[in-house]
């Protein structure tokens, strides 16, 4: 398992952001984190990147606790959101090294994985253009191939895909399914059904507690619906806090 | 009657660093008089800069738009009287409150939030208690209620709204577009943009945008009805060694993962379940599953984008 949580739990005061949920990621497995605005979804996020400590509960994050262990956590994930990703006033190459860098990898290494990265990517001749200058579909390809420069166990996706072409999508996940089977764990958040489609199994959180975990189909089959959105909007509307 | 928006050969460019992109490359269309008209288009579509010319904020490098019969050049201020727009980025005032906003706006249009109260009732209930809360400090989906509010309070007669729904989660979005058909029953011309595809089917025409280009205008049933080949749904317990060996198999002409399945056209006419049913028996696909779909607006939108 890369991922075990047993009544994980964070409390604000007497606000409880995230109310004892449990459920484990198995290695390689594309595992869709979903839920409402306002649900803990950022929060739980947060605790599993060991960014935040629990109030009480367990969870241990490729192998690492997430009270003792936060830092070796740190180094055995990656992280890329649609918000932030990367340098756009850095190059292609710029933004490797820099990552890779931070992910300490040894200047040998790093100039191997930069060609190797760069051939994948079909992006030998950008090396040198700032990432400001590249189209958004190119840049959210390299962004997940950076945040798994460093060979994470697994790697956090914040809403990655909004906003690009289809074509530019299905590529997307095409290099996600490529990750997935190579044997690297994916956990992606997304307010898109669509996406959470592609994953494996789907979890989805109402006021702090996960509702419902499965696979999309075995969802659909239970909730009698046609879509994984008709499945979030029934369990969606329970909720009783409001996103205010 | 006068066509609420016509847009005739419309050309924008942007000069950069290196050369010249352009924005528009010549579209053309026109939105009928009650109708919630949909720009469906990726980032970098030219949804942004269509809006920003056709709400006078922008001027096109050749051709014309007429917004209400008015152009939008020579007759800039009449248009900003009789449309509301809603920007993709939140324009709202961060440190005024949620009343301070409403009001605010009311008063530049010279408009009476009492007068007008019926249009937004429906929305702004929704955000009232929260009315002395700092519009900064509101959700996602209640600023994007505060934002309508706004751009609804001097009783505009076109609604202009980019990218309403990005970043919002499914249960406002859903509650948005609910509140988008009731404004359109009071007779509202609505002219939205959005990059996801399965919001078309909730538009009643659409145009379909990529690179400065219209693609296709239809109603989605329309646009769906034109794809005119067999769509097959596959999928098996390995999905990505299945996705590979499709796009590499000569009698398929394309597969895309599309959630829990592939979709999957075949080049022949008459190919269908038996030949997919064969390669994944022949390669040994457990849990092999093979059905008919009616195309998706998003299966158009690549097969239009190929051509």
């Amino acid at each position: 398992m890369v991922i075990t949580a047993r009544d994980l739990t964070k409390r604000f005061g007497a606000f409880v952001a995230v109310d004892a949920i449990s459920f484990e990621v198995r290695k390689g497995e594309i595992f869709g984190f979903l839920g409402a605005n306002g649900a803990g979804k950022t929060t739980a996020m947060r605790m599993l990147c060991g960014l935040s400590l629990p109030s009480s509960g367990q969870a241990t994050v490729a192998g690492y606790d997430v009270y003792r262990q936060t830092e070796q956590i740190k180094r055995s994930i990656g992280y890329m959101s649609q918000k932030f990703s990367l340098y756009e006033d850095l190059t292609v190459r710029e933004n490797i090294r820099f990552y890779a860098g931070i992910y300490q990898l040894s200047d040998a290494r790093i100039r191997e994985k930069t060609a190797k990265l760069l051939q994948q990517l079909h992006m030998e001749e950008q090396e040198k253009s700032l990432v400001r200058s590249l189209p958004l579909g190119w840049k959210q390809k390299l962004a997940f191939a950076i945040a798994i420069v460093h060979d994470p166990a697994i790697v956090f996706l914040d809403e990655p895909t909004g906003g690009v072409d289809p074509m530019m999508r299905k590529e997307f996940w095409s290099t996600i399914y490529e990750a997935s089977d190579r044997g690297i764990t994916i956990f992606v958040t997304t307010h898109y059904m669509d996406e959470a489609e592609y994953c494996h199994r789907v979890s989805i959180m109402v006021d702090g507690r996960i509702e419902a975990l499965d696979s999309p189909g075995r969802l659909m089959k239970r909730y009698a619906a046609g879509s994984m959105d008709d499945v979030f909007l029934q369990l969606a509307r329970k909720a009783s806090r409001t996103g205010a | 009657m006068v066509k609420p928006v016509i847009v005739e050969e419309l050309v924008k460019k942007y000069r950069m660093k290196r050369g010249e992109v352009k924005a528009l490359n010549g579209i053309s269309f026109s939105v009928e008089k009650g109708e919630v008209f949909g720009i469906i288009g990726p980032d970098g579509a030219g949804k942004t800069s269509l809006f920003r010319i056709l709400n006078t904020l922008l001027l096109a490098d050749q051709g014309r738009a007429t917004v209400n019969g008015y152009d939008t050049v020579g007759e800039y201020k009449k248009i900003r009287q009789c449309i509301g727009y809603m920007p993709g980025r939140f324009s709202l005032y961060q440190d005024l409150s949620v009343r301070e906003n409403l009001e605010f706006f009311a008063a530049i249009f010279n408009a009476d939030i009492q007068e007008n109260y019926l249009l937004i009732k429906d929305i702004y209930t929704q955000i009232e208690p929260f009315r002395d809360r700092r519009a900064g400090q509101l959700s996602g989906g209640m600023k994007q209620k505060l934002a309508l509010c706004c751009a609804l309070i001097h009783q505009p007669e076109i609604l202009f709204l980019d990218e309403p729904t990005t970043g919002v989660d499914a249960v406002s979005r859903k509650e948005f577009w609910e509140m988008l058909h009731r404004l359109k029953e009071r007779g509202i011309t609505i002219l939205v943009s959005t990059s996801y595809m399965d919001e078309a089917g909730l538009c009643d025409r659409v145009a379909l945008l990529q690179k400065g280009n219209i693609l296709s205008i239809d109603t989605p049933e329309g646009i769906r009805g034109r794809f005119g080949k067999a769509v097959w749904a596959v999928r098996a317990s390995e999905m990505f060694r299945l996705l590979n060996e499709l796009k590499g198999d000569p009698s398929v002409e394309s597969c895309y993962p599309f959630g829990q399945y592939h979709h999957v056209v075949l080049k022949a006419p008459l190919a269908g379940e038996t030949d997919l049913r064969g390669i994944m028996d022949r390669e040994r696909y457990a849990e092999a599953e093979v059905r008919p779909i009616s195309p998706t607006i998003e299966d158009c939108f690549m097969a239009l984008m190929k051509e």
